[in-house]
């Protein structure tokens, strides 16, 4: 069965219905277990459980701890493309959007993977707008293999691929595929999405299943929130992520949790995930999955990413550019979207020493990528 | 010899070690904390990940806070899903100049990093015969040890539990087992959360036992180190002693038999 009949079998609304009516009682048995079902996982992103964030997140530091140690692993995006065919209304790089457009060459691209390697970064995450003519997934294979001798791991965050496309890139070297289904509500994703490729919901729900069984060793899910209210997109994100766990069991996955600020020309999230919401879904999150990495990008002002490294992140992204060549060649106009925490990566690993952590820059290694073999 | 001498030395692979104590480098806050960690409990074998270490970079942090000599660096290969992998991982670090032992860990489950018999054997297989000293990471299976000491490798090493978990000697039952089978070094690895898990696996006649989670994420990590060295050397010479075996029952005081004296 595909996640997609999963996801309809679960029914979201009648589990949120359920989740608000869980009662602090249902947050205490929660957290007490070592094994969490999803009943508790409801509790836990209840109402209720809202006036439990000390000990959620007590207990998220706790197995993040055990689990994956004293470490935040640190990556940076290089985005390739802005070029983009989706009318997506919260995103810059959306068609109607009159922003600088820009596809690196093969050299270009390159020299923003050196700029990163003397910064210190060995995890790259290649990002794209769709344009499958500006950026055709060949050209990710080509700068996979340009930067795969130094790099020790490579992960995409483009348009979904069919499974030959992604088998193609785990041939290059890629380890890992980003991908966020923006929202799980079908209703709001038309409204959305209105054309393009990427108005088809299935579609993109389903790559990720592609990408594992194309064999990728990282799948990443997210929802892009506030587009929809976040206690369900938590919950399908849950119900995502533990699917691709079962039925991928050699991937790791990964969850984020990107928050919509303002878009372009005016946009404004109709429904706003505040920093208690946050922390409420990350921390749950943890407690249901405590094998997920949990990814936290520079989308997040400083002095919350400051707050939420203890709390069961595993991995961060620091001096971020998300605009194409942005690091050697900057034009901030042609950004995806605001970079928050706009501190250099040096900064960042010096303020993860300062809350007791090791800056780990690679915990992967091109040995491990079927990209190596060849 | 004094059957509570500390000086009987562990050996593997004809090197001797006095430690019996293996410690891996993961979950440290620093290198520096690592390394104080190792030097606080007498570590002579230290484990690196070696997605961890940059090998191309004659400054990577964890090796540089490993120079000096004292210890073993024994690679691993965690990460690796199956046994090509493995193989690549480790001739990799033979070439940047490692020496040649590999702790050799195939875990192609990501979120119970349990081993893979079948890719852990086919990998030991080839190992071996490219000159690698093989410490192989395996479920206590009592017959996969034993096929794995034929191929020829140098020690065994069950897990207790699996890794992280922190639970202590799970499969007691089973490394008791592999441990009267086994002619190579037993070093009980994965799942030990304290010292008392240590000192029990040492007083079943470990070898020795590879510890990382419970030290790394203590409080206070040196101090942890120090307790589980003296856990495992009391287990050891408590083994040595001849711990007298457990009754399920008092012994009665007035015997069934005594008439027959």
């Amino acid at each position: 069965m595909s996640f997609e009949l999963h996801l309809r079998d679960a029914d979201l609304p009648s589990l949120v219905r359920e989740s608000e009516s869980c009662t602090e009682s249902d947050v205490e048995r929660a957290l007490g277990k070592e094994h969490l079902q999803l009943v508790d996982l409801l509790a836990l992103l209840s109402p209720a459980a809202s006036r439990c964030l000390e000990p959620m997140a007590q207990r998220a530091r706790a197995l993040t701890l055990q689990r994956f140690g004293r470490t935040i692993l640190l990556y940076a995006p290089i985005y390739v493309s802005n070029e983009c065919t989706n009318r997506c209304a919260y995103c810059s790089f959306a068609v109607q959007n009159d922003v600088p457009r820009t596809t690196l060459t093969l050299e270009q691209a390159e020299a923003e993977a050196e700029f990163l390697r003397a910064e210190g970064f060995r995890h790259v995450l290649i990002v794209s707008g769709e344009s499958r003519r500006a950026a055709p997934p060949e050209s990710f294979a080509a700068l996979i293999r340009r930067i795969r001798p130094w790099a020790a791991n490579l992960t995409l965050e483009v348009y979904p691929l069919e499974e030959r496309e992604y088998a193609m890139l785990v041939d290059a070297g890629a380890d890992g595929v980003t991908l966020y289904q923006e929202t799980y509500d079908r209703t709001v994703y038309a409204q959305v999405h209105p054309a393009g490729r990427k108005a088809d919901y299935g579609y993109r729900l389903a790559a990720l299943e592609r990408a594992g069984r194309a064999g990728m060793a990282r799948l990443n899910v997210g929802a892009l929130l506030g587009l929809h209210p976040w206690r369900s997109e938590a919950l399908a994100i849950a119900l995502h992520a533990s699917w691709l766990m079962k039925h991928f069991w050699r991937s790791q996955v990964a969850v984020s949790f990107p928050r919509l600020r303002h878009g372009p020309s005016g946009y404004q999230p109709a429904f706003p995930v505040s920093d208690r919401d946050l922390v409420q879904m990350m921390t749950a999150m943890r407690l249901f999955l405590p094998d997920a990495g949990i990814v936290l990008s520079t989308r997040e002002p400083a002095h919350l990413r400051n707050a939420l490294i203890p709390m069961g992140v595993t991995q961060m992204s620091a001096g971020s550019k998300t605009e194409p060549g942005g690091y050697t060649m900057p034009c901030e106009e042609g950004a995806q979207f605001s970079v928050e925490d706009r501190r250099s990566a040096a900064q960042i690993a010096r303020l993860i020493v300062q809350a007791g952590y090791e800056p780990v820059w690679k915990d992967w290694d091109r040995g491990l990528s079927r990209g190596a073999a060849a | 010899m004094d059957p509570t001498s500390l000086q009987e030395p562990l050996v593997i692979a004809g090197r001797t070690f006095q430690s019996r104590l293996l410690v891996g480098t993961g979950k440290f806050s620093s290198a520096a904390t690592m390394r104080r960690a190792a030097d606080a409990c007498a570590a002579e074998i230290v484990t690196v990940a070696l997605r961890r270490v940059d090998l191309d970079n004659p400054q990577d942090d964890m090796l540089g806070a490993l120079a000096g000599g004292r210890f073993l660096i024994l690679p691993n290969t965690s990460g690796a899903r199956d046994a090509d992998e493995a193989i690549r991982l480790a001739r990799m670090a033979r070439a940047a100049g490692l020496e040649p032992w590999i702790k050799l860990e195939v875990t192609p489950d990501p979120r119970w990093l349990l081993p893979d018999p079948m890719e852990t054997l086919r990998a030991a297989e080839v190992l071996v015969k490219d000159g690698f000293v093989v410490m192989p990471y395996i479920q206590a299976d009592p017959v996969l040890a034993r096929r794995l000491e034929e191929v020829g490798c140098a020690t065994v090493m069950p897990l207790g539990a699996p890794i992280g978990s922190n639970k202590g000697v799970r499969t007691r039952d089973s490394i008791q087992i592999i441990l009267e089978g086994a002619s190579v070094p037993v070093v009980v690895d994965a799942g030990l959360g304290a010292p008392s898990h240590a000192a029990e696996a040492m007083e079943m006649g470990a070898s020795a036992v590879l510890v990382n989670t419970a030290i790394a994420t203590a409080r206070d990590p040196v101090e942890m180190a120090r307790a589980f060295r003296l856990a495992v050397e009391s287990g050891r010479a408590a083994w040595r002693a001849g711990l007298p075996g457990a009754r399920e029952s008092a012994e009665a005081s007035s015997p069934l038999t005594g008439f027959l004296r």
